[in-house]
């Protein structure tokens, strides 16, 4: 791979860069948003198609309830305000993929607006930076399907195309952010945010390489202090959130060149990354965009969600990222990073939960967690929501350690078994002899004999080499198949050895 | 000729069997459709099948419904598995959709027996099925003239006895034009009573499906069967469909004001461009309802005359959008030759459009480019609610209103061809209840020297069918228009 992105030079004015993202995210509805076929990704192509998205003549759209079910929880996850009427409108261009040749969309009055998310950066000290960034707007559309060239793996050179209408009529929910970005990084943040909140809702699987969801950024530069704005560049074609953070990056630094050294001028343009090359480049000009001729969807009556059904679905909500981050933190007093490893996989958040709700200790629960069971779920392509090992074990098993029933150490060692076949802890390790001995008397005569049965190591110990402890404890660990309670065993063992 | 209900008990006694029944009617189309061309397919051997299949249920001694064994025809813009449905366009010859409209379901599951496909203005755009690209239909009065349109086809056949009822759709007057043209009942519903799954869309927001007949009672009869709810037309109405047959059986009729009918004429459908013979026979048949006790008043829709440009705004922006489907690449007809995915698509579109089509496409896409749309579609949308409004006034003081269905009669083939505007004219006076979204329907209410049928509108309040029919009835059975019947 070739670094193609200009290298960095120092500038002589500062500049900032002014990002928006628009984010599509698939909903994961069983069946298309306007019709019944399924939007299973990865099936043979048309056959999951129906005359309504084949937009037949005479067909009509309606609605599929669950897609304004979750349009409506992501935007209040997104802290926007609900349309109480709001419309669908139709789109309209000519392109093969698109089987009506228009898209139903929303124009003027989409579902949500006026809303937020917090990104939650951590700094080179480890402290949490939060910002709030804009959320001008989430809106429901229909996908397009999918256009394959064939006799060449681009549009140029190609020799003809095969379209798959199995995406036509999948429902999506386009989110545009304010302009608040300032990096790649943030951007990335932001992205990975809002895969966050979708997954937490369970509306969207984030899955970018299946493109379930997908981030165009828009992007300028200007000197900082500067009110207005400079020339908008969009970027598509990024399907991982640090190729966003990487094309940005490129972008800046490409934008502020031109600027400063006058070597290519701004132009307002739809550019796409290349990951290869790790560059951007210019598709088509934006210039005189074009008129999508939008007019409201005459096949489809306004939308006006009922206050009281908002509220039922805002009741639904689960705790969302940014409050288990700032619960995580604030009152359980995990780090930026613990609460980030945490909170980024509902099913791991929900885990780590449940085990705390059983009486986990936060700081085992969370070592255990990020620890010996992510190392296992990652080994075995396990969610934690597949896990054997129930949360309520996770805690039981802390709480053995805690009490002193078991040693860390041993349960290290029922671990494997409890992560494969589950099942009790404490039934395990006493089924396997395993409890601790904290029996004084018991542990005073093992102690005793071996003591008997070393003198000359003991007389050793006395004479200095006090190191011998360590020898001692051992053989005791050993007597006891290692049961024996080890701070117990020092508190007996040395008095004895001094004499 | 025999009423849906006469059929129906000469099934039931079996003094004539369902498939001679559909047998006389399809040899009655052999015999004049070489005139009429009322046709665009016909579905012969399926009827008889039906037609064998309700003989079959009366020979078990099982009970028929009341539309069961009955011949009817559909306009070719309804799809029908199986059975091409071109809309009269080149750019859906030989398409055949692997589905049913709701209202086709509907006729099916009712036992109705399908005869044919009828004629129709390509994509029901026009006022006298001379824009079909297949045919020109004759009226069956004079068969050198037009039967109106777009519904042409399925006027012509059930005032020539090629079918007892027929379906037609109506976005600007295409029921009721046709209707007044060849001297039958024609009904366009409230918008959403009946469903429009199906129906091949040229304006969404104006087009319903509505019934042709010979008699109200037959028009009322083939409604029922239309109407309800469908959850698969976002637009439809919920709501049970009532008994409209029943309702006719009724004497009285529930009027606002006491005992007595308040009929409104609009004022505005009198005057410039009125044909005077249509003028006299309407004016006549407010006589009989006076006659008949009712209180006639004339009551002005100012905004009556904005119909027109209004539509002609609203009606094209929807087509521009929903006609951009036909363009080659997934059915209909596709230009081989050309050299890449645009000429593909224009060279599609300019051989597989018409006129007409071609013309209504240009201007919606112009009315809705930005930069214009406010001028145009929002604006029309501004009058849209001005017309209603003014229709709201009226129903305040009135039952029903009524107005000439046309303002002339039936006109000569070829004779408006070359003249859109004069053509658009015909339909001055339906298509402002299209943006109302109101019930109307016309009746035959004389004839013209030339022994061409004029038709009297009728327009209802909003879901106010039954009145509409009973108010309809109450002339037809004080008048012998209906029982007059083309020569041929």
């Amino acid at each position: 791979m070739t670094a193609a992105a200009p290298t960095k030079t120092p500038h002589e004015t500062q500049y900032e860069a002014v990002i928006g993202l628009e984010t599509h995210c698939q909903l994961s509805t069983n069946t298309k948003i306007f019709s019944n076929s399924s939007t299973e990704f990865g099936a043979t192509p048309n056959t999951n198609i129906d005359p309504i998205c084949m937009g037949l003549p005479g067909v009509l759209p309606v609605l599929n309830q669950k897609v304004l079910e979750y349009a409506v929880k992501l935007g209040l996850a997104l802290n926007c305000q609900i349309a109480p009427y709001s419309k669908f409108d139709r789109k309209q261009y000519f392109y093969p993929d698109l089987p009506k040749n228009y898209q139903i969309s929303q124009f003027d009055l989409p579902i949500a607006e006026h809303g937020w998310l917090e990104i939650e950066l951590i700094d080179d000290d480890g402290n949490p930076q939060r910002k709030r960034i804009g959320v001008t707007r989430a809106h429901m559309e229909e996908d397009a399907g999918k256009l394959v060239h064939a006799g060449s793996d681009r549009l140029a050179g190609s020799t003809h195309s095969l379209v798959d209408y199995n995406r036509a009529g999948v429902p999506l929910l386009e989110i545009v952010s304010e302009p608040d970005i300032r990096s790649g990084r943030e951007a990335a943040e932001y992205g990975q945010e809002i895969r966050r909140i979708v997954r937490y809702l369970g509306v969207c699987d984030g899955n970018m390489q299946e493109g379930s969801m997908r981030c165009d950024v828009n992007i300028s530069i200007r000197p900082v202090g500067q009110e207005k704005f400079g020339t908008k560049v969009e970027i598509k074609n990024m399907n991982s959130f640090s190729a966003i953070a990487r094309a940005i990056d490129y972008e800046i630094e490409r934008q502020t060149q031109a600027i400063e050294t006058g070597s290519e001028t701004i132009v307002q343009e739809t550019r796409l990354w290349d990951e290869n090359l790790q560059c951007t480049k210019s598709m088509r000009s934006k210039e005189g965009s074009s008129d999508y001729r939008y007019f409201p969807e005459p096949d489809l009556t306004p939308l006006e969600v009922p206050a009281e059904q908002v509220q039922g679905w805002k009741a639904e909500l689960p705790e969302l990222p940014r409050e288990k981050r700032h619960r995580y933190q604030e009152e359980l007093g995990l780090s930026a990073y613990d609460t980030r490893v945490l909170t980024e996989d509902v099913d791991v958040t929900a885990y780590f939960d449940a085990a705390l709700t059983a009486g986990a200790d936060v700081k085992q629960a969370a070592n255990w967690v990020m620890g010996d069971l992510t190392a296992y779920a990652k080994e075995q392509k396990l969610s934690f929501a597949d896990l054997a090992l129930t949360p309520e074990t996770l805690a039981e098993l802390i709480g053995l350690i805690a009490d002193g029933t078991i040693s860390g150490k041993i349960a290290k060692e029922v671990l494997p078994e409890l992560l494969e076949k589950g099942g009790s802890a404490k039934e395990l390790v006493e089924s396997k002899g395993l409890i601790q001995i904290s029996d004084e008397g018991e542990l005073e005569a093992i102690i005793d004999k071996l003591l008997a049965d070393n003198p000359d190591k003991v007389e050793q110990y006395r004479a200095g080499k006090t190191k011998l402890q360590g020898f001692f404890v051992g053989q005791v660990m050993k007597a006891t198949s290692g049961r024996a309670d080890p701070k117990l065993t020092n508190k007996l063992l040395v008095p004895k050895l001094k004499g | 000729m025999a009423s849906i209900r006469e059929l129906h008990q000469q099934l039931v006694s079996k003094a004539r069997s369902a498939r001679e029944l559909t047998q006389e009617t399809l040899q009655r189309i052999d015999a004049t459709e070489p005139k009429l061309r009322s046709f665009l397919h016909l579905t012969a051997d399926s009827a008889i099948a039906r037609a064998e299949a309700v003989d079959a249920k009366i020979a078990s001694g099982e009970d028929i419904g009341i539309l069961e064994g009955i011949p009817i025809a559909i306009k070719d813009n309804m799809c029908t598995r199986g059975v091409p449905t071109t809309c009269a366009s080149k750019i859906l010859e030989n398409y055949i959709p692997p589905y049913d409209a709701t209202v086709v379901e509907k006729l099916s599951a009712a036992g109705a027996v399908s005869v044919g496909k009828t004629n129709l203005d390509e994509f029901a755009m026009g006022s006298s099925t001379e824009n079909s690209a297949y045919q020109v239909t004759g009226n069956p009065w004079d068969t050198d003239r037009v039967p109106g349109g777009s519904s042409g086809g399925s006027a012509a056949a059930v005032a020539a006895g090629q079918c007892v009822v027929a379906t037609g759709s109506d976005t600007g007057g295409s029921i009721r034009q046709p209707a007044s043209f060849c001297g039958v009942v024609g009904l366009k519903p409230t918008y959403g009573l009946v469903s429009r799954y199906g129906l091949v869309a040229y304006a969404s927001s104006l087009d319903q499906i509505g019934p042709f007949a010979r008699t109200v009672e037959d028009a009322a009869i083939f409604l029922e069967a239309l109407a309800g709810y469908d959850s698969k037309d976002s637009t439809s109405l919920k709501g049970d469909v009532p008994n409209y047959a029943a309702a006719l059986e009724s004497e009285t009729i529930a009027n606002l004001h006491g005992d007595k009918l308040k009929i409104g004429v609009i004022q505005e459908t009198f005057g410039e461009g009125l044909d005077a013979e249509v003028d006299g026979a309407v004016k006549a048949a407010l006589k009989v309802y006076e006659e008949l006790g009712a209180e006639v008043e004339m009551v002005s829709c100012p905004t009556f005359r904005y119909g027109l440009p209004t539509y002609y705004v609203i009606a094209p922006s929807e087509a521009s959008a929903n006609l951009a489907r036909y363009d080659g690449v997934r059915y209909g007809a596709r230009a081989e030759a050309a050299e890449n995915l645009i000429g593909m698509y224009a060279e599609t579109r300019a051989r597989g459009f018409g006129a007409e089509v071609k013309r209504r496409i240009a201007i919606g896409t112009y009315a809705l480019s930005s930069g214009y749309y406010d001028a145009y579609y929002l604006k029309a949308q501004k009058v849209r609610t001005l017309i209603c409004q003014d229709f709201k006034n009226a129903f305040a003081q009135y039952d029903v209103l009524v107005s000439p269905t046309s303002p002339t009669t039936a006109f000569k083939a070829g004779e408006k061809t070359d003249d859109p505007l004069s053509m658009y004219l015909s339909d001055l006076m339906t298509i402002p209840v299209n943006l109302a979204g109101l019930p109307s329907l016309s009746l035959p209410c004389g004839f013209d020297r030339q022994g061409l049928p004029i038709g009297l509108q009728i327009i209802g309040n909003v879901l106010q069918e039954t009145k509409l029919l009973q108010v309809a009835q109450r002339y037809e059975q004080a008048s012998e228009w209906h029982t007059k019947a083309p020569s041929l």
